[in-house]
Formats: C-alpha cells, sequence, structure tokens
C-alpha cells in the first residue's frame, strides 16, 4: 500500500530537513578543527591573537552546534517518521553506525560543555587546549558514521535475500561498502575547506568595513591556507568519487554528465541546456569524462543507454555538479592566489573586490556543500535503498505529512533568522578590538 | 539474560536517565520562568543558569541515544511506532527545537528578553508532556490495524482519562524531581533564599506527584488488564518506591541531607520506571508488537552490545569529568569561578 501524496510530501521535508541541517552539520564538523588549529598556533607562537581567534570562534560555534543538535535530532527521528518500511530494513543491516554515532555525540556533547565553560580554569593552557581534540574527533566521527549511513543505501552490502526474509546480517560488511571511502573523505574534507571558507569570510567582511587590527590578517592568511589544502584534497577525493560512481553506479554519472551514448575518449561536458538528448551550448572537455571516470582517456564510459527509462535519476542533476565542481575549483584558486600572492607582495590581494571574493567564498562553499548532496541524493534516485528498495515503498502511509512540511518549515525559519541576529550580534557587542583592550586592562590588573 | 532483555534493559536505562536529566532541566526552565512572573528571578536566575549551561547539549544526547538504540535493536518499531507517531513526535520535535536553540541564543548572546525565557519555560512543560503520551499509546488501545497498517486513533487517545492522568503525572514528576535536586544544589551554592524558594516547590509538588500516579494505577485496570496484574504482583516494588518517596520528602521538609534526598530520589524514580516497564513486559506496543518478535538479528545485536560496551568505556570517564568539574566543583558551583568563552 503506497499513498501517494505522503511519499510526495515526505520527500520534499526530507529534502528540507536534511538541506538546512547540513548547513549547520557542515560547520559544526569542520569549525572544532578550525579553532582547534588556532588554539595550537597561539600557543606555539605564544601569539594571543590567535588564542583571542579560537575563544572568538568557540562562541559563535556554540549558536551553531545548536541549531545542529535541534535539527539533527528532527531529522534521526524523521527517518523513522517519514520512511519507517525503510528503516525497519536499514535498523537490521545498518544500525551499527547509527549507534556507533550517538557515542560521537555524546562525547563530543561532553567535552564541548567542558571546553567552553574552562577557558583561564586550568593552571596550563595546554591542558585546555587538549580538551579540544575530542571535540573534534568526536564531531568528526559523527560525519563518519552517518555518512557511512548513506553509502549504504547507495552500495547496500552484508546480507542475503532469501524468499524475501534478510538473512547471514554482517554488520561490519555493511559499514565497509564500496562507497565509503569516497564518500567518508569527501564529506569530511569538504566539510573542513567550507569552515575554513565560512570563517575566512568573516575576517573579509570586517576588513571591508574598515577594520585594520592585526587581528583580522592573521586570520585570513591562516584560514585561506587551511581552505587551500581542503579544496586541493576535495578535488583528489571528488575525482575518486567520479571513479566510484563509473564503477558501482555508471547511471548516476552518466546522468550528471548527460552521457547518452556508450563510448570510449569520453568528453566531460559543463553546462549547457539539453535538446531532447542533443546537449547544447555546453563546455566540452574532450578525455575528461574517461579520465574521470577511469584514469585513462580511452576507457569506454557507461551512457545512459544501457538503463531502463525507469531506473534513471532526474538529469537535472547534471548542473548540480557542475556548481559544486565549478565552485570547487573556483575556491582553489582564490586561495592560491591568496597564499602565493601573500608570499610575493602581489597588492591586488588586498583590494576591495578580491576581498569581496573572498566573502562570497562562505555562501560559496555552502552552496557547494548543497549541490553536492543533492547531485548524491536525487542521482541514486528512484532508489532509497540502491537496488533494493524504491523510495516510495521505503515512504509513511500516513496522512498529515504535508502538515508538518508547513510547521517544519515555520521552525526552520525562526531557528535560521534567530541563529543570524544572534551572530551578528555577538559580535558586532564586541568587536575584536574592545576585545583585546578587556583583556590587557584584566591581565594589567592581574600583575598590579 | 536473553539479548532480547538485555537490550531493553539498556534502552530502558537511558530512557531512565534522559527522564532524571531532562525533568530537571524542564522544571529548571520552568521555575525560571515563573519566578520571573512573580518578580522572584534574583533569587533563582543565577543558581539556575550556572547548573543547565555546561550540560544542556548532554541531555539531548540521553533522547537521541535511546530513539537510535530502539531502531537498531527492534527495528519493527521504526514502522509502528513511526507510521503511528508522525504528529504527537513531530509537536514534540518542534517544541524541542524552539527550547534548545532559544536557550543557546539566550545565554550566549542576547541576554534577559522576558519573551524567551517565558516561551522556553513553557516548552519545557509542553515537552514531557507531548513526548509522555508515547507511554499511554504503548500500553494499548489506541492503534488499530488497517490493511496491515497501524493507525492512531486520536480521538479515543485525546479523550481517554489514563492518556490525561500520564501527562498530569509527567509534568508534577518533572516539577518535582527539578525542585527536589535544585533545593540540594542551591544548598551546595550557600544560596539560602534560593535553597528556601526551591525547597517551598518541592513539597508543592509532591502531593500532585502521588495523587496522579495513583490515578494512572487505577485507570490501568480497565485499559490493559494484563498489565495491570503484573503490576499487582510487582507491588513490592512500588511499596519501595512509595517508602523512598516518602523518606525523601520527609528530609526535605525537615531541611536536612539534601544530597541524600536527592539520591533516594532517583532511586524512588528508578523502581517504579523499571516496575512500570517490567510490567508491560513482554510488550512494546501491545498487543501488536512484543520484544521477541520485532528483534533484530542475532549478529546485529551482538555488534551493538559490543559497541555499547566499548563506548561505556569511553562515555563513563567523561562523564564523570563533567561531574567532578561543573557539580560537585564547589567553587564552581558557588559561583566563585566564571570560565565561559
Ligand atoms: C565544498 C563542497 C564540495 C566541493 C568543492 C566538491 N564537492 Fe563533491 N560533494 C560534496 C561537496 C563538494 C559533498 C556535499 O560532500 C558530497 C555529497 C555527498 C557526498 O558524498 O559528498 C559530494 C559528492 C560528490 C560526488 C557524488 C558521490 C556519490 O554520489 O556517491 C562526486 C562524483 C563528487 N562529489 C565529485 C567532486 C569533484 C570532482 C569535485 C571537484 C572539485 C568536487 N566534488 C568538489
Ligand atoms: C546518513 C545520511 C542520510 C540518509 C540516511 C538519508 C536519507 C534519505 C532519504 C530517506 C531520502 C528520501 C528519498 C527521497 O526523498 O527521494 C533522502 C533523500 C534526500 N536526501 Fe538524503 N540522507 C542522508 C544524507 C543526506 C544529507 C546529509 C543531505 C544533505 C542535504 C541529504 C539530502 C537529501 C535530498 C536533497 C533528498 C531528496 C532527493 C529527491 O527527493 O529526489 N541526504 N535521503
Ligand atoms: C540522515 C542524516 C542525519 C541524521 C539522522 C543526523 C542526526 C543528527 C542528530 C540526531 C544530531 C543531534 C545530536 C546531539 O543531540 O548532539 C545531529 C547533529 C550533528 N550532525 Fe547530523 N545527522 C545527519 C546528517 C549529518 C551529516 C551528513 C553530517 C556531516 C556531514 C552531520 C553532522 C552532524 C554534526 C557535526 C552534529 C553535531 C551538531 C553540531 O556540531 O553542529 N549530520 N545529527
Amino acid at each position: 500500500m503506497i499513498n501517494e501524496s505522503a511519499v510526495y510530501w515526505s520527500r520534499a521535508l526530507t529534502e528540507l530537513t536534511l538541506s538546512f541541517h547540513i548547513i549547520y552539520a557542515t560547520i559544526g564538523v569542520g569549525v572544532p578543527l578550525m579553532i582547534m588549529i588556532a588554539q595550537w598556533t597561539g600557543y606555539k607562537k605564544n601569539d594571543e591573537h590567535y588564542i583571542l581567534m579560537a575563544r572568538r570562534w568557540a562562541r559563535g560555534f556554540v549558536i551553531t552546534v545548536a541549531v545542529g543538535v535541534v535539527t539533527g535530532t528532527a531529522i534521526g527521528l524523521q527517518l523513522s517518521l517519514l520512511w519507517p518500511n525503510f528503516m525497519q530494513l536499514a535498523g537490521q543491516t545498518i544500525a551499527l553506525p547509527l549507534f556507533m554515532e550517538t557515542f560521537a555525540f555524546f562525547f563530543e556533547a561532553i567535552f564541548l560543555g567542558i571546553y567552553l565553560y574552562t577557558w583561564d580554569r586550568f593552571d596550563s593552557q595546554k591542558k585546555h587546549m587538549l580538551l579540544l581534540i575530542p571535540v573534534a574527533v568526536g564531531a568528526s566521527m559523527s560525519a563518519v558514521f552517518i555518512t557511512i549511513v548513506n553509502a549504504f543505501m547507495n552500495a547496500p552490502r552484508g546480507f542475503d535475500i532469501v524468499d524475501g526474509e534478510l538473512v547471514n546480517i554482517q554488520p561490519f560488511l555493511a559499514m565497509f561498502n564500496p562507497a565509503m571511502p569516497t564518500k567518508v573523505a569527501h564529506v569530511l574534507v569538504t566539510a573542513y575547506m567550507t569552515s575554513a571558507f565560512v570563517l575566512a569570510a568573516i575576517a573579509g567582511f570586517r576588513m571591508l568595513k574598515g577594520s585594520k587590527h592585526v587581528y583580522h590578517k592573521k586570520s585570513l592568511l591562516l584560514l585561506m591556507k587551511i581552505g587551500l589544502i581542503f579544496s586541493i584534497a576535495a578535488a583528489v577525493i571528488g575525482d575518486f568519487s567520479g571513479k566510484y560512481l563509473a564503477e558501482y553506479q555508471p547511471e548516476k554519472l552518466a546522468a550528471a554528465e548527460w552521457h547518452f551514448e556508450t563510448e570510449g575518449k569520453a568528453s566531460l561536458v559543463l553546462f549547457g541546456v539539453l535538446d531532447g538528448e542533443e546537449v547544447k551550448y555546453a563546455i566540452k572537455i574532450p578525455y575528461a569524462l574517461s579520465i574521470l571516470a577511469h584514469f585513462n582517456p580511452n576507457a569506454e564510459v557507461i551512457g545512459l543507454d544501457q538503463f531502463e527509462e525507469e531506473d534513471l535519476p532526474p538529469l537535472y542533476i547534471h548542473y548540480l555538479f557542475d556548481i559544486m565542481v565549478s565552485i570547487g575549483m573556483f575556491m582553489m584558486l582564490v586561495s592560491l592566489l591568496y597564499v602565493v600572492g601573500k608570499a610575493r607582495g602581489w597588492q591586488f590581494i588586498h583590494s576591495r573586490w578580491y576581498r569581496w571574493i573572498i566573502v562570497a567564498g562562505g555562501p560559496l562553499s555552502i552552496i557547494a556543500i548543497e549541490a553536492g548532496w543533492w547531485l548524491a541524493e536525487v542521482g541514486r534516485q528512484p532508489w532509497i535503498l540502491y537496488g533494493l528498495m524504491r523510495t516510495p515503498e521505503g515512504a509513511t502511509t500516513s496522512d498529515h505529512v504535508d502538515l508538518m512540511l508547513l510547521l517544519f518549515a515555520g521552525v526552520y525559519a525562526v531557528l535560521a533568522v534567530g541563529s543570524i541576529v544572534v551572530l551578528v550580534r555577538m559580535f558586532k557587542n564586541n568587536p575584536i578590538e574592545r576585545e583585546i583592550e578587556d583583556r590587557h586592562s584584566e591581565k594589567g590588573g592581574d600583575i598590579l | 539474560m536473553t539479548l532480547e532483555i538485555l537490550g531493553i534493559s539498556v534502552l530502558w536505562i537511558f530512557l531512565f536517565g534522559y527522564v532524571i536529566v531532562a525533568s530537571i532541566d524542564f522544571g529548571a526552565g520552568f521555575f525560571n520562568a515563573y519566578s520571573l512572573l512573580i518578580g522572584k528571578n534574583h533569587i533563582l536566575t543565577n543558581i539556575i543558569k550556572r547548573y543547565l549551561s555546561p550540560v544542556w547539549e548532554v541531555t539531548n544526547v540521553f533522547l537521541v541515544f535511546f530513539f537510535v538504540g530502539i531502531v537498531g535493536f527492534f527495528p519493527q518499531t521504526a514502522f509502528y511506532y513511526g507510521t503511528i507517531l508522525l504528529v504527537p513526535v513531530s509537536i514534540s520535535l518542534v517544541l524541542l527545537a524552539i527550547r534548545g536553540s532559544y536557550y543557546a541564543f539566550e545565554s550566549y548572546g542576547t541576554r534577559g528578553h522576558i519573551g524567551y525565557t517565558l516561551t522556553y519555560g513553557v516548552a519545557g512543560l509542553l515537552i514531557p508532556a507531548s513526548l509522555s503520551v508515547v507511554f499511554a499509546i504503548a500500553g494499548g488501545g489506541y492503534v488499530d490495524v488497517i490493511d496491515g497498517q497501524p493507525v492512531l486513533n486520536y480521538w479515543t487517545l485525546y479523550t481517554s482519562p489514563f492518556a490525561w492522568s500520564i501527562v498530569v503525572l509527567s509534568i508534577a514528576a518533572v516539577l518535582y524531581i527539578s525542585a527536589v535536586f535544585l533545593t540540594w544544589y542551591a544548598h551546595k551554592a550557600n544560596d539560602i533564599e534560593a535553597t528556601k524558594l526551591m525547597r517551598k516547590y518541592a513539597l508543592v509538588w509532591a502531593a500532585p506527584l502521588m495523587i496522579s500516579a495513583l490515578g494512572i494505577m487505577y485507570e490501568m485496570k480497565s485499559i490493559n488488564s494484563e498489565s495491570y496484574s503484573h503490576m499487582v504482583n510487582l507491588w513490592w516494588m512500588f511499596a519501595i518506591s512509595a517508602v523512598l518517596f516518602i523518606v525523601t520528602v520527609v528530609l526535605i521538609a525537615m531541611r536536612k541531607k539534601y544530597g541524600l534526598a536527592v539520591g533516594l530520589l532517583i532511586a524512588q524514580f528508578a523502581v517504579a520506571f523499571f516496575a512500570y516497564g517490567i510490567a508491560q513486559y513482554p510488550y512494546l506496543l501491545y498487543p501488536y508488537l512484543t520484544i521477541y518478535d520485532s528483534f533484530t538479528s542475532t549478529q546485529m545485536a551482538i555488534a551493538l552490545v559490543i559497541a555499547f560496551i566499548l563506548g561505556l568505556c569511553l562515555l563513563l570517564p567523561s562523564l564523570y569529568l563533567l561531574m567532578k568539574l561543573f557539580l560537585f566543583n564547589k567553587k564552581y558551583v558557588t559561583g566563585k569561578e566564571d570560565n565561559h568563552a
């Protein structure tokens, strides 16, 4: 029994909740690492500015974590509420990483609480800094575990089906499925990359607004270096993700590339529009698709002609792929120019227009994250569990899902506005110049 | 002990953990709002903030642990409960979302907006009320299976005295647990005024707690006679719980040994909570789902148990550290140190 309207609204609500959660979750995964790097740098160089960086980021981080936690709790329960049939199957096969994720949350939550409330409490700075390790590890591990669940949806393994019954279940085989290595690695490095560029955007914005403080210069350079490293990593691992797709989900890659005919020496299509099966106005890079798929310019890449119509994902995912890749390349270039320019003394990187590009880098990276997830999830359609369960079969049959969509949309709007207002106010009321002054008078008081 | 029993015991323990820590949290939020209304917030706000601030996220994880764990150990619950609870749990989620995030917004961002504080306080009572309905549903009588699909009968549920007794009990329990705990916490902080006020609240909420608990037992008789007879067989557990309750109230009334009172309170709720759980055995959703027919495969169960044990090895020392730094640290509790980022 399938309730068509419940399926439709369940998809809409899942899309909404996940798209909202992923913004805060990505920041939640990446920012602890940034805080750690800043505090470590400050400790090594004995430079108060980096310590303050860590402290200010940590303060803002609390707000994004709060929204991450509540929206995460929402999606966690919604998976059962909206996809009960799917979760029943998933519970039997892939519950292990889901369960381990809760321990990662626990670990992160406990140490985040301790870290936030013990500034200057310990005699040694180092002791306090060590508290960050479990926070960063916990946050990254929760991303690892949840991404393993998602990888399983793309490449289900670790069980047999006999007469419609699940038997011979092997939880570890299910976890270490073929999609897992590239997916986990790509999600992690893109989270680090995005967090670096989001924080860099804030620093760039303060400088555009006239702050001349050396604090911002230091933080911008640090973040651009981190961003450069992780955007290169994102592209390399993204390339491996393409090879994974060519091997295990060729229709997803073919749809993302508008690759209709199976052929060798395949060229990569960028942008363009579709007229029937004809691609118009596109940029074509010869051999690039064969290289992306198989490391070999002559290799044959499976096209859409090999699949039944009903098994194909929507073709608009092509644009999502293009958006993600373009932003990735662009940000790599932006950070590369900045880092090299800084060493070489190029002046344009200090110009206003370049600052604006850096500011745009924050939102752009988040758009890339969204595009990447939509590519991965919509590209998996019509399957909720690749090859095993179609999306409508997984959905709930209960009514009122549309009403719930309205309800949650309202809540997310409130959360989005609330978190932005609070963050802006927090940093506006306490600009870095004031904070440094306050700290000096505090310290001075101690010495006297 | 079978794996089924082990699994449900672990989950029940964590659910109990959530009931206790969340009650303290929800109740504290309500008292904070209430004290603002009657103009006594200068007495309570500090003490409540100091306790809540470092632990709020941890509280939520107890809940996450429970609902992720139950899908892992008993995957069929995802199908039954997932289908019927769409509306009630979505409402709880909305309340949780508003409350959780606005707590962080208020305490780290803008201080002291009265609207936030009131919403926060009221949501703290609505959440236990909406979540506790699940207990009523689990007891049976509100779900029909039509064409193989479970359907919740809203009308029977909302007109059921049993469901309403559970709602009243959950609210009374939240306020009582929270008041007893905060009495002790304020006492440790040497805050005489706050201790006095919280002690009064603890005594006030003791009576509604008992009355609603007795009401549930009475209603149970007509709703689900099978569980009721189990409960009668477990009379001694409820008796122990009642004795613990009386001793706690006496200690509070005599202004003695608040720390011991908190211990006894937790014991009282633990005994009653487990007695209630055992009385439901073996049903997860009466009469459709038992822990046996919904259990996951043996391989998965073993993997989960191993993960659980390893997880505990990580978790218990960390929780101990958290408590040592914030709950049992005299300097922090008395507010002599304020080291927040
Ligand atoms: C800042 C974000 C970002 C950037 C710059 C990139 N990606 Fe990405 N990509 C993601 C963020 C992302 C993601 C959000 O993390 C996804 C969604 C699901 C996943 O596994 O990772 C993803 C998925 C994803 C997939 C689909 C994997 C699947 O469905 O299993 C492929 C093939 C690529 N990426 C390839 C690339 C390439 C070749 C890039 C070259 C620069 C690239 N990505 C940059
Ligand atoms: C463990 C991780 C994840 C799980 C278990 C999961 C689960 C699901 C489910 C059940 C659906 C329903 C199918 C549908 O609506 O068509 C879905 C679709 C979707 N998910 Fe995921 N998801 C995960 C990660 C993510 C993340 C992090 C995002 C980020 C935004 C995301 C974005 C989407 C989107 C956009 C769809 C809609 C696809 C469509 O309707 O065509 N997913 N996912
Ligand atoms: C279907 C997919 C997902 C589910 C069911 C889910 C579930 C959850 C839950 C229940 C929480 C709250 C935990 C708490 O109480 O502390 C949470 C928060 C979080 N989630 Fe998700 N999540 C999903 C997707 C993702 C993805 C794809 C990532 C990473 C890329 C992620 C990263 C995080 C992080 C880091 C947090 C902690 C909050 C923060 O630090 O901001 N989640 N998630």
